[in-house]
C-alpha cells in the first residue's frame, strides 16, 4: 500500500512540477517536425516517381529514423528527471518525514520507482505511439513487430532508470548523473564499436562490444529493438545507428532484465542501509 | 560513529510516559544523531535503541510515532491540505477520518486561510506549524520535535507550546529537541544533559530542587554577626541594606536559616528561593565555551 501511495505522489510531482507536460509539448514539436520532414520527402517521391517497393523501404528507414530519435529522447529525459529523485531528497532532508511513517524504506524506493516507471511507460507509449501514426497515416508504413520494439524500448529507459536509482542511493545528484550518463555513452560507444567490428569481420571489436553491452546493456536493448521494428531493407543498410549488422540476440535481452532486477536489488539494499 | 568521529557514545535514556522530555547539549554533543538513531534514520554502529517496546527500526512501531525534523522540508508543490492527507495515508488513516482530522488540525495550527496554498509560498515559520501538524496527524503516541520553534515569532511559540501541553494532556509523550531553554524550562517536565554523546546530568523541572539555590531575604534588624552566623549554612552571604542574598548547597536548609533569622531578632519580610535557571545549570555543566 505504501509503495502505491509513494508512486501516486511521485507520479503527481512530474505531472504538477509540469515535467511531464513539458517532456510532451516537446516530444509533440518533434512529431510535428519529423510529420513535415516525411510530408515533403514523399512529395519528393511523388514527383521523381519513385518505384512503390522502394518508396516503401525508404520510408521504412524514414520511420527507423524516428523511433531513434524517440528512443533518444526518452532515454535523455529518464535520467533528467529522475537524476535526484533520491539523491536530491536525501540531500535536502525532504526523505526524513517520509522515512520515519509506517512504511518500509523498500517501499519508498520502489514506490517512487514505480512513479517514474509509470510517466516513462506513458512517454514511450505515446512517442513511439506518434511516430508509428506520422509513418502510417503520412507514408502508409508501419514498423514490423511495433509492440515488441516499444516494449524493448521501455525496457532500455527502466533500466536507465533502475541504474539512476541505484546510484542515487550512494552519490550525489550530480555524480548520479555524470556516472548514469557516462554509463550510457559507454554503451552507446561499445554498441558502435561492435557494428564496426562486425562490419569488417573484426572479432576484437565485436568483443569488446559485448563486454561494454555487459557492463551497461541499454543501448544493445536499443538495438535489439530496432531489429525488431526495421523493415528487411533497413537492415540490408547494415552500418548505421538505426539498423545492425549485429543484431543483440535474445539472451542479450534476458541478461538486461535480469541485469535491472539486480540494479533494483542493489538500490533497496543501499538505501536500506544507509543514514538518512 | 562517523568515519573515526564518534558521535554517540554510551548514551542510556529512559524517557517515561506521558511526560514532555527535554534533550539538552551542546552543537556537537549527538543529539540530533541520538534522535535519528531512535527513529530508524541512522543506524548505530554498536547497541541497540528500544522505542515504546520495539526496536527504533521496527516499522509497526512508527505508526506510534510522530516527528517533526529540524528545519522541516517538504514537497512544495503541494498544499497544506494535501500534505496532510499524504502523511496520513502513509500513516494508514482512512480517507473518512482525514476528512474530518486534517481541517481541524490545520486550524489548531492557525493555517486554515491557507490549507489551499502551495508550500512553495509558505513563510519558514508556516513550514513549522504545518510540519508540527503532519506529526501529530495520526495522533501518535510518542513525538519526537526536533526545534519546534526555530523560525517562529511569539505567537507561534505559544502555540506550540499550548499544543505541547495539550498532546501530554491526552497522555503523549513528547520529546523536545531544542537550544531555546527559556522554550525547554516552560514546556518541558524533565531535562537530560548530553554531552559528547553521554548524559552527564538530569533534572526533575516540576519538582522543587534539591541542590543549590540563591536566597533572596529582605529583612530589618540584620546584624553584622547574624549575617557571619549563616556561613553554617551557606557558601556565601552579601548583605546590602535590607536585601541579604545568600547561596546554599541544599534546600534543606533553608528551614534552618529562616528559624535562625527570627531567632536573632530579625523581622523577615521575604524570603524567596530561587533555583538557578536553565540556562545557568545547562552553563555550569557544560562549562566554557572552548570554541568548535
Amino acid at each position: 500500500m505504501g509503495a502505491w501511495i509513494m508512486a501516486g505522489v511521485t507520479f503527481r510531482e512530474a505531472a504538477r512540477k509540469k515535467i511531464l507536460w513539458t517532456a510532451f509539448l516537446a516530444g509533440s514539436a518533434f512529431l510535428a517536425l519529423f510529420g513535415t520532414g516525411m510530408h515533403f520527402q514523399i512529395n519528393e517521391f511523388t514527383r521523381h516517381s519513385v518505384p512503390p517497393f522502394i518508396r516503401y523501404q525508404l520510408e521504412a528507414a524514414m520511420l527507423q529514423v524516428g523511433f531513434y530519435a524517440v528512443d533518444l529522447l526518452a532515454v535523455t529525459m529518464t535520467i533528467l528527471t529522475s537524476v535526484d529523485a533520491l539523491s536530491g531528497e536525501i540531500a535536502s532532508g525532504t526523505i526524513q518525514a517520509i522515512a520515519t511513517k509506517p512504511i518500509s524504506r523498500w517501499q519508498v524506493l520502489t514506490g517512487k520507482w514505480m512513479g517514474f516507471a509509470g510517466m516513462v511507460a506513458a512517454y514511450v507509449a505515446a512517442m513511439v505511439g506518434g511516430v508509428t501514426a506520422v509513418g502510417y497515416f503520412i507514408g502508409g508504413v508501419l514498423p514490423h513487430h511495433s509492440l515488441r520494439g516499444t516494449f524493448l524500448v521501455f525496457l532500455e529507459c527502466l533500466l536507465v532508470l533502475t541504474v539512476t536509482f541505484a546510484c542515487g542511493t550512494r552519490f550525489s545528484t550530480l555524480t548520479n548523473g555524470v556516472i548514469v550518463l557516462g554509463l550510457h555513452g559507454l554503451a552507446f560507444m561499445g554498441g558502435w564499436i561492435e557494428q564496426i567490428g562486425a562490419m569488417t569481420d573484426t572479432p576484437r571489436l565485436v568483443t569488446v562490444g559485448i563486454v561494454s553491452s555487459l557492463i551497461m546493456p541499454s543501448e544493445s536493448v536499443w538495438r535489439r529493438a530496432s531489429f525488431e521494428m526495421q523493415s528487411s531493407f533497413t537492415r540490408s543498410l547494415q552500418f548505421s545507428p538505426f539498423s545492425n549488422a549485429s543484431a543483440p540476440s535474445a539472451l542479450m535481452v534476458v541478461y538486461a532484465v535480469v541485469y535491472l532486477f539486480v540494479a533494483l536489488t542493489v538500490a533497496i539494499y543501499h538505501f536500506h542501509q544507509r543514514d538518512l | 560513529m562517523f568515519g573515526t568521529k564518534v558521535a554517540v557514545s554510551n548514551l542510556s535514556l529512559t524517557v517515561r510516559r506521558g511526560e514532555v522530555f527535554g534533550f539538552l547539549g551542546p552543537n556537537g554533543a549527538g543529539k540530533s544523531t541520538s534522535v535519528k538513531m531512535l527513529l530508524g534514520l541512522v543506524k548505530p554502529s554498536s547497541g541497540q535503541a528500544f522505542v515504546l517496546g520495539a526496536p527504533s527500526d521496527d516499522v509497526d512501531v512508527r505508526r506510534k510515532i510522530g516527528f517533526l525534523p529540524e528545519d522541516f522540508r517538504f514537497y512544495t508543490w503541494l498544499t497544506a491540505s494535501e500534505l496532510l492527507k499524504l502523511h496520513g495515508r502513509l500513516c494508514g488513516m482512512a480517507a473518512a477520518r482525514l476528512r474530518e482530522r486534517v481541517p481541524a488540525l490545520i486550524d489548531q495550527v492557525g493555517l486554515t486561510p491557507h490549507r489551499e496554498k502551495r508550500l512553495r509560498d509558505f513563510s519558514k515559520g508556516m513550514l513549522q506549524r504545518i510540519g508540527l501538524a503532519q506529526a501529530l496527524i495520526h495522533e501518535p503516541e510518542l513525538i519526537f520535535l526536533d526545534e519546534p520553534t526555530s523560525g517562529l515569532d511569539p505567537m507561534g511559540r505559544r502555540l506550540v507550546r499550548d499544543m505541547i501541553h495539550s498532546q501530554r494532556d491526552r497522555g503523549a509523550t513528547v520529546f523536545l529537541n531544542s537550544h531555546i531553554l527559556s522554550e525547554i524550562e516552560i514546556t518541558c517536565d524533565r531535562v537530560v544533559f548530553i554531552k559528547e554523546g553521554e548524559v552527564v546530568a538530569s533534572r526533575d523541572l516540576r519538582a522543587f530542587p534539591d541542590d543549590e539555590v540563591c536566597l533572596v531575604v529582605r529583612a530589618r534588624n540584620l546584624s553584622a554577626e547574624t549575617v557571619a552566623g549563616l556561613s553554617h549554612w551557606s557558601t556565601s552571604a552579601r548583605l546590602d541594606g535590607e536585601r541579604l542574598t545568600l547561596a546554599t548547597h541544599s534546600t534543606s536548609v533553608l528551614p534552618d536559616i529562616l528559624r535562625y533569622l527570627v531567632a536573632s531578632g530579625s523581622d523577615v519580610f521575604e524570603f524567596t528561593p530561587e533555583r538557578l535557571s536553565l540556562e545557568d545549570l545547562f552553563l555550569k555543566i557544560m562549562g566554557e565555551d572552548r570554541g568548535l
